[in-house]
């Protein structure tokens, strides 16, 4: 169930556009890293990249030793920015999309996601269509979905980036169990520099476009107490300071270019 | 809250109906007209004529209504398998969208009477016809519906395990599905003229032979009779498959 994700020199281009200019990371089995970066910095690039989703220009990326496409394509479970929930399914169908797919009847499949809809506080919406949910919900179907591929790896784009601040902090509480249950490695891109560090047992900073892997630090995954006391505690705040001038030096550097 | 949604068009209908009657029995139509008055017929003889012919008349439109349902049904048919073969293959869309496009081009009053000397009077030529002018609207919206499918959804399912057959069946589907039913209410309501270009070319039976018959014999009444039923023919179709469409569309 646990797997190591890792890049070097990884570089891609669209045409005449250089997205990633040379990426390099590492991501333990079961660890979570955050990819933190300005817009436009080839964070979700980078992420369809490692799932398989893109060939890469240059360069190695590997999921649990397999270096190509289809064998990270295999590895990983990619979730995109938008829940991209079906509007044609209830949410009990979108959650088990993964399981159907992977050829268990619908029953097995709805029973298996129905758990999950009781441990996520989803119980009563198993049938409600997609836009009868609020965002928070949707976010936790697709949660849901996301998990029961079982995969080893998820690959997380901005998963609450559309959520307001409140709900936001909220699933970023209710994350941190449900990831630690599941085992998996996890690469998370955000560009919310609290939830890095909340989230991540290590932040990797990206520099603008052409993205490079400028700097890692540690994250504060796993730290004690509820999710308000940690985000004030003093060490947080130097993180928070620490990761916020990395970010900052490289914009200027950007700009000034 | 119903009545308020089917009121209005009844009342309109309702309300011309009665000008053309008051019109038209009062002889002023036929005088405006120079005519004699059995040529300018009131909605009343219309329906007299409709309820004592009615053996006649619903005979021919049975015939009429079975081209209608086998040439739409081979449009449907053909119109899908050609707009999935387009969405699957870049190549096939660019060689064959002129021709699709060129189907439409093609004025079915010329192409009638040779498809009549080509296959004869029976079914065939109508069925070809009216599948001819039905196919365009089904490939087109069809197409359409597909080009809205949502990239990152499609991505989505392969990174969980979904393979071609899969997405085509979870999330391209269900996407076209609005535009499949929209070509195909466009295509219900052109399908009857099709039926009757068809049988004006050539044919033995059907709403349109009779209407060419009774046109050449001055009964202008049964005429009007005949082409009261063909619109109820693709009112009716229409509003078959909007139900239809309410029934499978349901998360619009």
């Amino acid at each position: 169930m646990t797997a190591t994700v890792s890049a070097r020199g990884l570089t891609h281009r669209f045409g005449p556009l250089d997205v990633l200019g040379g990426v390099d990371l590492e991501i333990e089995a079961g660890a979570l890293l955050a990819l933190a970066g300005p817009s436009g910095s080839g964070k979700s690039t980078l992420l369809e990249i490692t799932g398989g989703l893109r060939e890469q220009s240059g360069g190695l990326v590997e999921v649990n030793g397999s270096a190509d496409a289809a064998g990270r394509l295999r590895g990983c479970a990619w979730m995109p920015q938008r829940d991209c929930l079906l509007p044609w399914y209830s949410a009990l169908d979108n959650a088990s999309l993964a399981l159907v797919n992977q050829g268990k009847s619908r029953r097995e499949a709805r029973k298996s996601a129905a758990e999950r809809f009781e441990h996520f506080g989803l119980e009563g919406f198993e049938t409600a269509r997609p836009d009868e949910l609020s965002g928070g919900m949707r976010q936790r179907v697709a949660f849901i979905r996301t998990l029961l591929s079982a995969k080893p790896v998820l690959l997380l784009d901005e998963p609450l980036a559309a959520l307001d601040a409140i709900t936001r902090a909220e699933l970023q509480e209710w994350l941190t169990p449900v990831l630690r249950e599941s085992g998996a490695t996890v690469l998370l891109v955000t560009h919310d520099v609290e939830e890095a560090i909340y989230l991540a047992d290590r932040v990797t900073v990206l520099s603008p476009r052409p993205g490079r892997s400028i700097a890692t630090i540690d994250g504060m995954r796993g730290s004690p107490g509820r999710r308000d006391e940690v985000v004030s505690s003093p060490a947080f705040n130097r993180k928070r300071e620490e990761l916020l001038g990395l970010l900052r030096s490289d914009q200027a550097r950007g700009a000034a270019r | 809250m119903k009545a308020r949604i089917w009121l209005p068009p009844l009342l309109l209908v309702l309300f011309l109906l009665g000008l053309w009657q008051l019109a038209a029995s009062s002889g002023f139509l036929a005088d405006v007209l120079g005519l004699e008055d059995f040529l300018v017929p009131a909605p009343s003889e219309i329906a007299d004529v409709l309820w004592q012919d009615r053996d006649l008349i619903f005979d021919n439109a049975g015939t009429t209504l079975v081209e209608i349902a086998a040439g739409f049904g081979l449009a449907l048919i053909s119109g899908l398998a050609v707009a999935v073969a387009f969405r699957g293959s870049d190549l096939v869309r660019r060689a064959g969208y002129p021709l699709v496009v060129a189907s439409q081009t093609i004025p079915v009053i010329v192409i009638a009477p040779v498809l009549v000397v080509w296959f004869g009077y029976g079914i065939w030529p109508k069925l070809l016809i009216i599948s001819l002018i039905c196919f365009f609207p089904i490939t087109v919206n069809t197409l359409d519906g597909l080009r809205r499918v949502d990239p990152e959804a499609v991505r989505m399912m392969r990174s969980l395990d979904g393979s071609r057959m899969t997405i085509f069946r979870r999330v391209e589907v269900p996407t076209a599905l609005p535009g499949v039913f929209t070509g195909a209410r466009i295509a219900a309501a052109v399908a009857v003229i099709g039926a009757v270009f068809g049988e004006w070319a050539g044919s033995d039976k059907g709403l349109g032979h009779l209407i060419l018959q009774d046109n050449a014999q001055l009964m202008t009444a049964r005429m009007f009779a005949s082409v009261f039923v063909l619109s109820l023919i693709a009112i009716s179709l229409y509003a078959l498959i909007g139900l239809l469409e309410r029934a499978v569309v349901r998360w619009r």
